[in-house]
């Protein structure tokens, strides 16, 4: 059904504007379509106006290319620089208040099981490390208590970009920011941890140098929450203007800050695990077959 | 429909409200299992225009919360969210028991007002019908979302049972949150009883999701004296409900990716300092409040108008009250007439939008208007003086007012009427808050200011 909206009405083609006639004919609605093959195909967001070099539009980019059914999802956000690129896809996106991200995502996905029954819609909240950890704390926690069935997606810049370099509740401690003269004075919030006291099916940790591995975990996680609970992704996402990274080191810095603090980790629950194999067939988690004990090897 | 109706149907034989889903009669746990949603099941969608204004309706003595859940059982309700603060909690735990009965499809106990508002917002935007209440400073802790809902186009109707909001802390009743409510766009109506409360929910699902409109509603009582003491309520038979919400018929269009893709703050232009940002907002405020406007002609269809008049014609003094206020006005009005005093009684039902040209036509001649309300601010006072200025050489008496959880005697209006026909100076509300007529209007200064 919602495959409709991406097709031309008869006799429309030719007067509709280049742009969305190369989403109808080049995009990646109704099709299978990887992260190998970017620059084949019509992006879902392609313009936007964020800053050069930076490796959160990078991420965006590649999350909403792992979308499982792009054309029945709808992303929900908060205020920072990523809903300046989230709202240019071609997808709904529901920019509301400060930090009722994981609210109005409560709301939103419950509403449209109400209305959908079984058919897929899938929820995914895009929001900054201030709108998930500080402001829309108390929401994001409750929703994953609630086992919420959605994907809350944390872009981690470790810092309020959209507001001028400000620390945020995910900077790192003794970091120098506006509003930290002096340096910041605790810890950075272990949100990984919270997602797993709090109940979250799926938590991993990415980083955008590792398009593959963007892809499985954001595939994984939106599959997981269509029917087993809340999951949560956390991506470092740097911004090179407040930390003054060079443009043409940003990768290199995620390359850094993966070695240091954002080591891939993946926790997937066993209900999880049962429900990627058994309904999407994933092979990881399937028994590993005991190794025979003749194949021991034995020198001759 | 077909079912005979009783002469008095008892929702709470008991007389305590129930907040908890009965358990099964010994006799039904034993034999076959009855299904709880079975009576749900089997309600008939009938039109708004019949429910409202044909359906046979019963006599049921309940409290105010107990006429907000038979009100939300036959209204078809998809999403209901709740959360306790006094003196609303009995009223969202009810809700929870239509949601055992089936009557209410999804329900939830939300982290607190700002949790619970952003979640009404994505409910109203999937397309489903919402509803969820709150009292005081649970509406000022919500107001950030509740404040956007117009803009955003949202369709959800919304109870307040208003209570104090300043501190030091109380839970006793004081409307002054209406205030805060006036100004965001929404719809707000001033429920008097349990009877008002009844109908201004049933109405308001049906007016917020109007085309034209396409708003959110808020139904407002005072806490303790509506909700939790019993009156009259007359309902139809709870074999009926209204139509299911038409996702497809709001103004904006819904986020559930049927459509061609909406986005709320699509472009970054949209939200910076520039002339096309601030046009875009311009106009989107004034397309808000041009539907609160048009939302008049289906209060009037539904409703059967903005306000009320009583004995208003002829009248020397007339009272314009809302909510709790105008049942004791009521009881003056009767006072003055013993005592030979010509005068009339205003109810006001929806302050958004407010019924400034029906007033204006019905205070022409009178010499008196008295305005009691139920805050310090009087916020009523101002909307009645600003309407009929220029309209009406009434004497006007912003007062008296009672607040903090304080009564109001009727006595107290009477005295205001008397000594505001007689010219004697008022013991009980101040020269600033009296204008019009021939006040010197440098004692009223500070009443010109704060309009």
């Amino acid at each position: 059904m919602s495959l409709d909206y991406v097709k031309f009405s008869g006799g429309f083609e030719k007067f509709m504007p280049k742009e969305y006639r190369d989403m109808v004919e080049h995009g990646p609605f109704g099709k299978k379509i990887s992260v190998s093959q970017m620059g084949s195909f019509k992006e879902i967001l392609e313009e936007h106006p964020m800053c050069a070099g930076c490796a959160m539009t990078l991420f965006i980019r590649l999350a909403i290319i792992a979308f499982p059914n792009p054309e029945d999802t709808i992303t929900v956000g908060t205020a920072g620089c990523g809903r300046l690129a989230i709202s240019q896809a071609a997808i709904p996106f529901v920019y509301g208040n400060y930090g009722d991200q994981n609210g109005v995502a409560s709301g939103l996905s419950r509403g449209l099981r109400l209305r959908f029954g079984d058919k897929p819609k899938d929820v995914v909240v895009m929001a900054g490390d201030g709108g998930t950890a500080d402001i829309g704390f108390q929401q994001v926690l409750h929703s994953w208590f609630r086992k919420e069935r959605f994907t809350t997606i944390m872009l981690d810049n470790e810092v309020y970009g959209n507001t001028g370099g400000q620390e945020s509740g995910m900077t790192n401690r003794g970091a120098v920011l506006k509003m930290a003269p002096l340096g910041k004075k605790f810890e950075k919030m272990d949100m990984l941890q919270m997602a797993k006291v709090a109940g979250c099916a799926y938590v991993a940790t990415v980083v955008p140098n590792n398009p593959r591995r963007v892809e499985s975990v954001i595939k994984k996680a939106v599959l997981i929450a269509r029917e087993v609970g809340s999951t949560y992704i956390q991506a470092y996402t740097s911004c090179n203007i407040e930390y003054a990274i060079p443009t043409d080191k940003v990768m290199e810095d995620a390359k850094t800050v993966e070695n240091d603090r954002y080591q891939f980790t993946e926790y997937v629950s066993d209900e999880a695990k049962q429900y990627l194999t058994e309904r999407y067939g994933y092979k990881d988690y399937l028994p590993k077959a005991a190794a025979p004990a003749a194949a021991i090897p034995t020198k001759a | 429909m077909s079912e005979a109706l009783e002469a008095e149907q008892k929702t709470n034989p008991q007389g305590d409200p129930i907040t908890s889903v009965a358990a099964p009669k010994p006799a039904e746990a034993a034999g076959a299992r009855k299904d709880p949603h079975a009576e749900a099941k089997r309600q008939k969608v009938v039109t708004p225009e019949y429910l409202f204004l044909e359906a046979p309706r019963t006599k049921e003595f309940i409290t105010g919360s107990e006429a907000a859940k038979e009100a939300v059982r036959r209204s078809n309700v998809d999403l209901a969210i709740a959360y306790p603060i006094t003196p609303q909690s009995e009223t969202m735990q009810l809700i929870g028991v239509l949601y055992g009965e089936g009557y209410v499809k999804e329900y939830y106990r939300g982290e607190e007002e700002v949790g619970v508002m952003a979640a009404m917002a994505g409910g109203s935007r999937a397309g489903v019908r919402c509803f969820t209440a709150t009292a005081g400073p649970g509406t000022l802790r919500g107001l950030e979302g509740i404040a956007s809902w117009p803009g955003h186009r949202l369709p959800i109707v919304a109870m307040f049972t208003c209570r104090v909001v300043n501190a030091p802390l109380a839970i006793q009743p004081d409307n002054i949150e209406v205030a805060y409510l006036l100004n965001s766009g929404m719809i707000v109506f001033h429920a008097e009883n349990q009877q008002d409360m009844y109908d201004f929910i049933l109405a308001g699902f049906t007016i917020s999701e109007k085309n034209d409109v396409t708003l959110p509603v808020g139904v407002c009582c005072d806490g303790f004296f509506v909700t939790h003491a019993r009156g009259y309520v007359r309902m139809q038979d709870r074999s009926m409900k209204l139509p299911p919400r038409d996702a497809w018929r709001g103004a904006v269009p819904v986020l559930d990716a049927e459509n061609p893709p909406a986005r709320l703050s699509r472009d970054a232009p949209v939200q910076k300092s520039n002339f096309m940002a601030y046009n875009i907002h311009a106009v989107w405020q004034q397309e808000v409040w041009a539907a609160v406007e048009r939302s008049r002609k289906y209060i009037n269809q539904y409703m059967g108008g903005l306000l009320t008049a009583e004995n208003v014609e002829d009248a020397e003094a007339v009272i314009i009250a809302s909510g709790s206020a105008a049942a004791q006005s009521r009881e003056a009005v009767r006072i003055c007439a013993e005592k030979g005093i010509k005068i009339g009684l205003i109810k006001v039902r929806s302050i958004r939008p407010f019924p400034t040209q029906e007033l204006r036509k019905l205070c022409g001649k009178a010499k008196l208007i008295v305005v009691p309300e139920f805050n310090y601010v009087g916020w009523l006072a101002k909307e009645v003086a600003t309407a009929i200025y220029g309209y009406s050489n009434a004497k006007i008496i912003g007062g008296p007012r009672v607040y903090g959880g304080q009564s109001m005697p009727v006595e107290l209006i009477v005295d205001e009427v008397e000594s505001g026909l007689t010219g004697k100076k008022s013991s009980n509300v101040a020269q600033s808050s009296i204008m019009g007529g021939a006040v010197n209007q440098d004692d009223v200064a500070h009443f010109m200011r704060s309009i």
